[in-house]
């Protein structure tokens, strides 16, 4: 058993959590993440680990609700326990000195990109922080980005608090010279980024998260296509390259399932209703 | 006069099994077992041969003809105990063994009737057990040596029960959230149910075993690390990592690697979504690609899943199938359908990137290949297209590399498995390994063997110590 040590709300339905797993903390690096199962009967979710505090032995992971399991993790509370967590999964994300590293977090995924912006400015480069979302509530993490980054930037989808879209790029890397972009938020977020900064020839990577179960190489569920070679997102990532990603064939991949996971959101909410 | 001999009867009892209608759309074990009368009457045909020829077929070396004599006697819980001397999984070695090709091809009664059933009588003692107490048996006096053992798989479990029978302290680490390994994840419920594979788990963890399970070595704890607070280690990790064709279309949706699609229906327990939160692609047409075990398993699962039509797309005939033969019969007693010498050539999708049909070609058998069967070669022009809206690829597993990755100086051969001596040892010192790990993908009872062999290497090592 996993025990809630801590739970945040970040924005409406987004919460942070963090987990007691001792070994998993002293373990972590950025970019890796865990799988989840709350209950016996629970689906294995993957989560990309948003920070860790080796001293207390916890992990830190961010969580919005977009269907049965996220939201059934959202009702839990501080104290409340689940029941399996494995982890660290995944290869650790590339923290090097490459000069001024460009960090673009989407929605809840800023979280954990928050954790590898950390980890370049103590490599010592120049961070360049952008918090984006699809409107001003739901932008999160922006006090820790503000603290972390050398520079900040705020975009939401909607223009309802600073750029609206992501054209704004366009003159930031026109105007300054940027030797990495790492993006981690929703797949349509990060495509369009990788096809801004392939016009510019900035080297860019993308943490990407697909549908998986064991999170080990066991399944080939995570298999994306990177440079027309079949990749595992759960060993071989989750970071790749981003201008060579076939990011359509991952949205229609995370797709899948849209069906049944409605079905399992109705289900659950019923027995709930029902006690 | 003498009293003539009395005659044995050569027909073996039958295995009391559901009917194909009934059992093709559910998820309870096909084969009921033996009765108390069925497993008298079987054992009564038992010669009990002095040479017993039944045990050198046996890969743990079980004591047949004893155990046989103890179910005659109805000393079933004393047969019960006579099995598991040698085997820790009996109840799963009962039904998963392919006893034909093992201890049972080797069988006297067999060259005038059919052998008899050994699998059936080993699982009848070890269910009759279970039902009614099993009891534990007594242990070495503490050696205070510590073993760490890399998956609760058949043969991580069989190395654990016998260090630990042997005094020595063991932990297991199991990476998934539940033990049993391919037992678990792999082998469906209606083969071989998961409270059996659970009671066998738990037998193991009374034996003293510590199981923990959500551990991945490699990524948790490295190989150099548990060599710091166990004076041995033994890496059973399984051939883990699915194989695809490379052919186009393989990413589209619809298709599951045999790994996925039973990890989902076994461990995640799909089949009683939406209670169980996985959920999994219902076909109506679905193809599986494959001719073994595992593919006459997914094909199974997709029936009982409520498939319409389920076709088993091989490439060479019915003879070269590496399936076991009853597992062919019960597939086809079910209604699966077998395209035999037909290779898929491309996979293709709908708008929606979900695949709809599969292109495939005819091949025709050629002179035979390096593993002795007969080589599959395309026809020319045979091309056609297959109607699927699910496909899953059985076509095999390799070893999963983290360990590899995450080990300096641990050898491993060039397609992954790790490379060991004839006592299961590594290149590194006090590390051994056993199972599908170093063979590739094999039987339950080839790495219940080799886990044998490891845990007495095992022993003598730290015994020397």
């Amino acid at each position: 058993m996993y025990k809630i040590e801590a739970k945040r709300s970040l924005a409406p339905h987004i919460n942070l959590f963090d987990f007691s797993a001792r070994e998993v903390a002293t373990k972590t690096k950025p970019g890796q993440f865990v799988i989840l199962r709350i209950d016996d009967d629970g689906e294995r979710i993957p989560l990309t680990i948003a920070n860790v505090d080796a001293e207390k032995g916890r992990i830190s992971v961010a969580c919005h609700e977009v269907g049965k399991t996220t939201t059934q993790l959202g009702r839990l509370k501080e104290g409340d326990s689940i029941l399996d967590l494995l982890g660290p999964l995944g290869k650790p994300a590339r923290i090097e000195k490459f000069g001024t590293v460009l960090c673009i977090g989407g929605g809840v995924m800023t979280a954990p990109l928050h954790f590898q912006a950390k980890a370049f400015r103590e490599a010592g480069n120049n961070v360049i922080g952008i918090v984006g979302a699809t409107t001003k509530d739901h932008l999160i993490f922006l006090d820790e980005m503000g603290k972390t980054c050398n520079e900040l930037y705020v975009a939401t989808d909607d223009g309802t608090e600073g750029y609206k879209g992501i054209d704004f790029l366009k003159d930031l890397m026109r105007e300054r010279k940027i030797d990495r972009v790492v993006a981690e938020g929703p797949v349509l977020m990060m495509k369009a980024v990788s096809d801004l900064t392939r016009q510019h020839g900035i080297p860019t990577v993308v943490d990407l998260v697909p549908i998986m179960v064991d999170g080990m190489g066991m399944c080939g569920a995570c298999r994306v296509t990177v440079g027309g070679k079949m990749l595992f997102a759960c060993v071989d990532g989750l970071e790749f390259d981003g201008h060579q990603v076939d990011f359509d064939e991952l949205l229609a991949r995370l797709k899948m399932y849209t069906p049944q996971e409605k079905l399992a959101y109705v289900f659950w909410e019923e027995g709930e209703k029902i006690g | 006069m003498s009293t003539p001999k009395p005659k044995i009867r050569k027909e073996a009892v039958p295995m009391p099994k559901q009917t194909p209608e009934e059992r093709a759309r559910n998820f309870r074990e096909v084969a009921v077992g033996y009765t108390e009368e069925n497993a008298l009457a079987e054992a009564e045909r038992c010669l009990q041969c002095r040479e017993a020829p039944c045990i050198k077929g046996c890969p743990v070396e079980v004591g047949i003809p004893e155990f046989i004599k103890l179910v005659r006697e109805r000393r079933f819980k004393e047969a019960a105990k006579q099995i598991k001397e040698k085997n820790s999984l009996p109840a799963v070695c009962g039904r998963v063994c392919p006893q034909e090709e093992q201890c049972q091809a080797k069988c006297t009664v067999g060259k005038i009737g059919d052998p008899i059933s050994i699998g059936r009588l080993e699982r009848f003692a070890a269910d009759w057990e279970r039902q009614h107490g099993s009891a534990i048996p007594e242990k070495c006096p503490p050696t205070g040596k510590k073993v760490a053992v890399i998956g609760a798989g058949p043969a991580g479990l069989t190395v654990a029960a016998d260090l630990i029978k042997l005094g020595h302290e063991v932990t297991i680490f199991e990476a998934l959230h539940k033990p049993g390994g391919v037992l678990t994840y792999g082998i469906p419920e209606f083969r071989l149910p998961k409270k059996i594979v659970e009671a066998e788990a738990e037998y193991i963890e009374k034996l003293g075993v510590k199981l923990k399970t959500d551990v991945l070595i490699g990524r948790l704890y490295t190989i150099e690390e548990l060599l710091r607070h166990f004076n041995a280690v033994f890496i059973g990790s399984g051939a883990g990592l699915p194989t695809f064709m490379g052919i186009p279309g393989e990413n589209l949706c619809g298709i599951y690697s045999s790994n996925e699609f039973l990890i989902r229906v076994n461990l995640m327990r799909s089949y009683d979504f939406p209670r169980a939160g996985t959920p999994i692609c219902g076909g109506e047409k679905v193809a599986v690609i494959g001719g073994g075990n595992v593919a006459m398993d997914a094909a199974r699962c997709a029936l009982r899943l409520g498939a319409k039509e389920v076709k088993i797309v091989y490439r060479r005939s019915r003879e070269e199938m590496p399936a076991r033969a009853e597992e062919i019969e019960n597939a086809e007693e079910e209604g699966i359908v077998f395209e035999f010498l037909t290779s898929p050539l491309r996979l293709i999708g709908n708008e929606r990137r979900t695949v709809k049909a599969i292109e495939c070609i005819r091949m025709r058998l050629a002179e035979p290949d390096k593993s002795g069967r007969r080589r599959p070669v395309p026809i020319e022009g045979s091309n056609f297209v297959m109607d699927v809206d699910m496909v899953v690829m059985a076509i095999g597993r390799t070893p999963n590399p983290i360990i590899k990755q995450t080990t300096e100086g641990l050898k491993t051969a060039e397609w992954g498995g790790i490379v060991v001596d004839e006592n299961g040892k590594t290149s590194i010192e006090a590390v051994y390994a056993g199972g599908d790990i170093v063979t590739g993908e094999a039987t339950v009872i080839s790495a219940m063997g080799a886990g044998r062999i490891a845990a007495k290497a095992i022993h003598e090592l730290l015994m020397k110590k």
